[in-house]
């Protein structure tokens, strides 16, 4: 198995990923924190967590700034405008809950419903979004593609070819901070959180180096996708 | 005057004690609205606050509570009821006393909302808890006085804003109640008094004998201090021979990492096994609870401490104190001398001992300030709206509330008098949608305003959630350190987390006065083993760092006009002589600015005598508009005095760098982004409610669910610059870690006037900088290359790199 290559996808975008092979696919892991997966013009993304404001002060919490919707939802797109996909595909957690989708404020729900209608979109559902969202797109437990299966939470038993989220995970190096980063080893890949307003697991938490093999690679996000040993 | 009556006269008379003329003047005044007392430490202060109370509890019967006492310690309450209780039951009063902290167990706090004691001794945050029952009335119902003890300390910071305006709902609800602030010396007790008074009555001091002036000296030492550093390591050997030569000694310092190594090196030299212990904020409590218990039985004779046995808890025994390091503030140095000797009528002995050859010059204006009877101190500032954000969900919390009634309220106290309705509106409004220039939250307001016109929470849930985040102390990036064992190991203290960050396994430090070899992070928690070595790899860990005050800044520069310095030490005075020799000293009305090379880099040395928070502020600024020039600077390095920048061009032309116009501008335009700025944005978004450090369930979720408050910044930052709580940051910014304040300070004392000198190499002044811990790299487009390369490195180590192909 492959596990990575020398050149970096992107950089005559301006943008730099990092390319790698999981289970004979070649796919990129990018700086911002998405998958791209080049020959079935995929651009797969997890743990939105859209709506997350409105859901912590519907709960009888504090009111954070109202903007994490927008702020999310406008990388994404110039993440479309960049690639170009032909399908969208979301791990999961898309939304901070079902009634926040319902409740997404008015031009970032148009937005997204244009986003939606205009290629193919597959929404994983999540934990915190198990069911249908009114966004258009076609709404599944986990999907196989080619030799991938994507699903939200990676399993302990899963065959290789895995590509899950859910854990948010995050990792540092010895200078700077602690950034999200993607997981990966011979069985699977698991993506960090893209929505703004998410935190992260540090890649040394049990819950994480109990799924990773010995030898997995940290990929951490930033203006360049730097890959790295995982830190445990 | 108020006779005493016959129980109490009579104990005093059986103690062959006689009452202070300040006791007597506080019963005289104990129907006063408010009456501030100022006395040494040991001069019954305590005694002067609770008499009145005593009297009138003697005399007629009260029902329910009667006096309230604040301090700003748990142990101080927990002291007081013991050394109250003693005298209360010896003189057969009926008087319940109770105390009531963050440490007491839930079901006597319920007993003590339904059924309060005549006394109850507590802390600001426990009091603004109580305010923020639904039953607050009927516990207070009839409550007359509230003694506030160490009034100075609490009116330094947000904890004494956050009692004051829980005193003015109390005022509300008992317009009867008396106020009473006990206070050590201070520079000015009539912004004391104006802070503790109902705005705007007068406010009576009440001023006891200062006792005789302290005995205070420089201690001398064999050996001159080094050039630089805050060790005092060379000054052991004396200060060892003034622990034998007294019964106990206090022994304080600025920082605990400085106390931590001054305990450590003070232990191998100490070969008569003297009982000496440490003492700080970072130890664990129970730790800190046996050195206390060690100090009352006199079984100790030295304890090396910091701020944290600045207040509060009276042992006699102690008859010197020692301060090592420059004392940075008159002050704090007078309130801590005060805690030698607390015998009334003894004078105080305390040593000082300069840590480096400059701080020599800083003690010596120190003494001289302290023998002028000059003491420093700013002006208040008005009260920080984020306690005041923090106030209107408290008050949410208790009920209902009309908005003209709080802001009345609100007014009444002192440090919020000059509130505009306009900044109360938009803190109100904050706390109901959160302020946003962008209105998505009107279905879901946490405070919503009914049809009769009173605000209350949408959700009574919030309740549970605000009570559970009451406060005003920052100690969420606190990590608790333990020993690494199977099931839990002895808690030793705590580390701050940005420390944590930069540890890796096998790394050692000093903590508790021991050795220790961090292991791993485990759910919040550094697990470390003992370590048999003599000398920790990582020496510091980081901690409050006090700024030398203005006033005593002036002093200094004051001491370095002299002609000569004859009561300075030959080691000290031949060196500002080099110094005046191939340079010049620093004056007042202008900046000396000295730039020469040295070890192939360009150097400039800007002498801004702005306290180091500042100095280090302008490091940040002058460096960034250097790398705008094309300068190339490297780094630098600040101290009280000075700031140290290196550089691959020389500064010719200074004048743009220390523009006031320029720098405000840095300010707001760069240092905004800053991480000392992310620091003080949490802190104000944590106290006023945004970000919840506690929630529901929290525990369980994992640390996946929060997120970093730098994510709100950001966000806040690009989509609402005028949000109510950058402008918030923006105030913090003017002191503490920024310190802007002293900064447009400074550019007003020097008002451009530079006196820059070219010299061929390192001045003598200039020399002590580069041995500064602390140095500052400037993070240019080379921290991302960096990055890149250390993960290329460890992918080439690890093998992985040749695997993947």
């Amino acid at each position: 198995m492959r596990l990575a290559g020398g050149r970096k996808y992107g950089d005559h975008l301006g943008m730099s990923g990092y390319d790698f092979t999981l289970a004979g696919t070649r796919l990129t892991a990018l700086g911002s924190g998405a998958l791209w997966w080049a020959a079935q013009r995929l651009l797969c993304v997890s743990d939105l967590h859209l709506g997350k404001s409105e859901r912590q002060l519907r709960r009888g919490g504090s009111a954070l700034p109202p903007y994490e919707t927008h702020d999310t939802l406008q990388r994404l797109s110039t993440l479309i405008d960049q690639f170009a996909p032909d399908t969208i595909l979301c791990l999961g957690d898309s939304f901070d809950d079902l009634a926040a989708a319902e409740a997404l404020p008015d031009p970032e729900a148009k937005d997204l419903r244009q986003m939606v209608a205009a290629r193919d979109w597959i929404w994983i559902e999540g934990n915190h979004d198990p069911g249908a969202t009114g966004f258009g797109g076609q709404a599944c437990d986990e999907i196989a593609i080619g030799a991938l299966t994507f699903r939200h939470i990676a399993r302990g038993d899963a065959a290789p070819g895995e590509v899950s989220g859910h854990y948010h995970p995050k990792a540092r190096l010895s200078r700077g901070s602690a950034r999200p980063a993607f997981l990966l080893d011979q069985t699977r890949l698991i993506l960090p959180a893209f929505g703004t307003y998410t935190g992260g697991l540090r890649s040394s938490d049990p819950a994480l180096t109990g799924l990773m093999a010995p030898q997995a690679l940290a990929i951490l996000t930033g203006p360049t996708a730097l890959p790295c040993p995982m830190p445990r | 005057m108020t006779s005493l009556p016959a129980q109490i006269s009579g104990w005093f008379e059986t103690k062959g004690w006689t009452i202070h003329p300040h006791q007597a003047e506080m019963l005289a005044r104990a129907q006063d609205p408010s009456t501030l007392l100022i006395a040494p430490t040991g001069g019954g202060k305590t005694m002067a606050g609770f008499l009145p109370t005593l009297a009138e509890l003697a005399t007629d019967g009260h029902e329910g509570l009667h006096t309230l006492y604040v301090s700003p310690l748990k142990a101080l309450a927990a002291d007081i009821k013991r050394n109250l209780t003693g005298p209360v039951a010896e003189m057969g009063l009926p008087i319940c006393i109770d105390d009531r902290t963050g440490d007491t167990p839930q079901s006597r706090r319920k007993r003590q909302r339904a059924d309060p004691p005549h006394i109850l001794l507590t802390t600001p945050e426990s009091l603004a808890l109580m305010v923020s029952y639904e039953d607050a009335a009927r516990t207070f119902r009839g409550l007359k006085r509230i003694v506030i003890d160490e009034i100075h300390a609490l009116a330094e910071s947000k904890r004494g804003d956050q009692l004051m305006l829980a005193l003015a709902r109390l005022q509300s609800l008992c317009p009867d109640l008396c106020r009473v602030g006990l206070s050590a010396t201070v520079d000015d007790p009539e912004q004391i008094g104006r802070y503790l008074a109902r705005h705007p009555d007068p406010c009576h001091i009440v001023q006891a004998d200062p006792g005789p002036a302290p005995d205070i000296a420089m201690l001398e030492t064999a050996e001159a201090p080094p050039w630089a550093g805050g060790g005092a390591a060379y000054a052991i050997p004396s200060v060892l021979e003034q622990i034998r030569a007294h019964q106990t000694t206090l022994i304080f310092h600025n920082t605990r990492a400085q106390a931590e190594i001054f305990f450590h090196n003070l232990w191998l030299a100490n070969e008569d096994a003297l009982p000496i212990a440490i003492h700080h904020g970072s130890l664990d409590r129970e730790q800190r609870a046996r050195v206390e218990a060690a100090m009352v039985t006199k079984a100790l004779r030295a304890v090396v401490c910091t701020g944290s046995l600045d207040l509060g808890i009276d042992w006699g025994n102690v008859d010197l104190v020692i301060q090592i390091g420059a004392p940075k503030n008159v002050k704090r140095l007078v309130q801590r001398i005060g805690r030698a000797n607390h015998r009334y009528n003894a004078p105080s002995k305390a040593l000082l001992v300069p840590a480096n050859r400059f701080e020599v010059v800083e003690c010596q204006a120190a003494l001289k300030a302290v023998q002028e009877g000059r003491l420093d101190g700013d002006p208040r500032p008005p009260g920080p709206r984020d306690v005041l954000c923090q106030h209107i969900l408290i008050t949410a919390c208790a009920g209902p509330f009309d908005a003209d009634t709080l802001f009345a309220e609100i007014t009444s106290t002192g440090a919020y008098s000059e509130l505009s309705r306009a900044e109360f509106d938009a803190c109100l409004n904050f706390c109901a949608t959160g302020g946003y220039a962008l209105r998505a939250y009107d279905q879901w307001q946490r405070l919503l305003q009914r049809p009769d016109g009173l605000w209350q929470l949408r959700d009574p849930r919030s309740a549970a959630r605000i009570r559970m985040n009451i406060g005003t102390i920052q100690d969420a990036d606190l990590l608790k350190v333990r020993m690494k064992r199977s099931r839990g190991g002895k808690p030793l203290g705590e580390v701050e987390e940005a420390f944590a960050a930069t540890l890796t396994p096998g790394d050692t430090f000093l903590i508790g006065g021991q050795i220790v070899r961090y292991e791993s992070l485990r759910e919040m928690t550094v697990e470390v083993s003992r370590d048999k070595g003599r000398k920790p790899k990582i020496a510091v860990f980081s901690g409050t760092k006090f700024a030398t005050s203005t006033q005593l800044s002036q002093g200094i520069l004051d001491l370095l006009a002299q002609d000569t310095w004859p009561d300075l030490p030959a080691h000290t005075a031949d060196w500002l002589a080099l110094q005046r020799e191939v340079s010049e000293l620093p004056r007042a009305g202008q900046m000396l600015i000295e730039t020469f090379p040295h070890q192939g880099r360009e150097h400039a040395c800007l002498y801004g005598f702005a306290g180091r928070n500042a100095q280090q502020t302008l490091g940040l600024l002058v460096t960034k508009r250097m790398e705008e020039l094309g300068l190339d600077p490297l780094g630098f390095v600040a101290t009280d005095y000075a700031t140290l920048i290196w550089s691959l061009s020389e500064v010719k032309d200074p004048a743009p760098l220390l523009d006031g116009d320029a720098l405000r501008d840095g300010l707001d335009r760069w240092l905004a982004g800053n991480a000392v700025m992310k620091r003080a944005f949490r802190a104000s978004a944590t106290i006023a409610g945004l970000i919840e450090r506690n929630t529901p369930g929290n525990r369980k979720s994992g640390r996946q669910a929060t997120f970093s408050s730098d994510i709100l910044y950001d966000t806040l930052r690009k989509y609402d610059p005028d949000h109510l709580l950058l402008e918030i940051t923006r105030d913090e910014a003017m002191s503490g870690l920024v310190d802007f304040a002293r900064i447009e300070e400074m550019t007003q004392r020097i008002r451009g006037r530079l006196s820059l000198r070219r010299l061929s190499r390192i001045s003598p002044l200039a020399a002590p900088l580069l041995l500064e811990m602390g140095k500052v790299p400037i993070q240019g487009a080379g921290a991302e290359k960096l990055m890149q390369q250390e993960a290329a490195e460890l992918m080439r180590a690890s093998g992985l790199e040749t695997l993947a192909q």
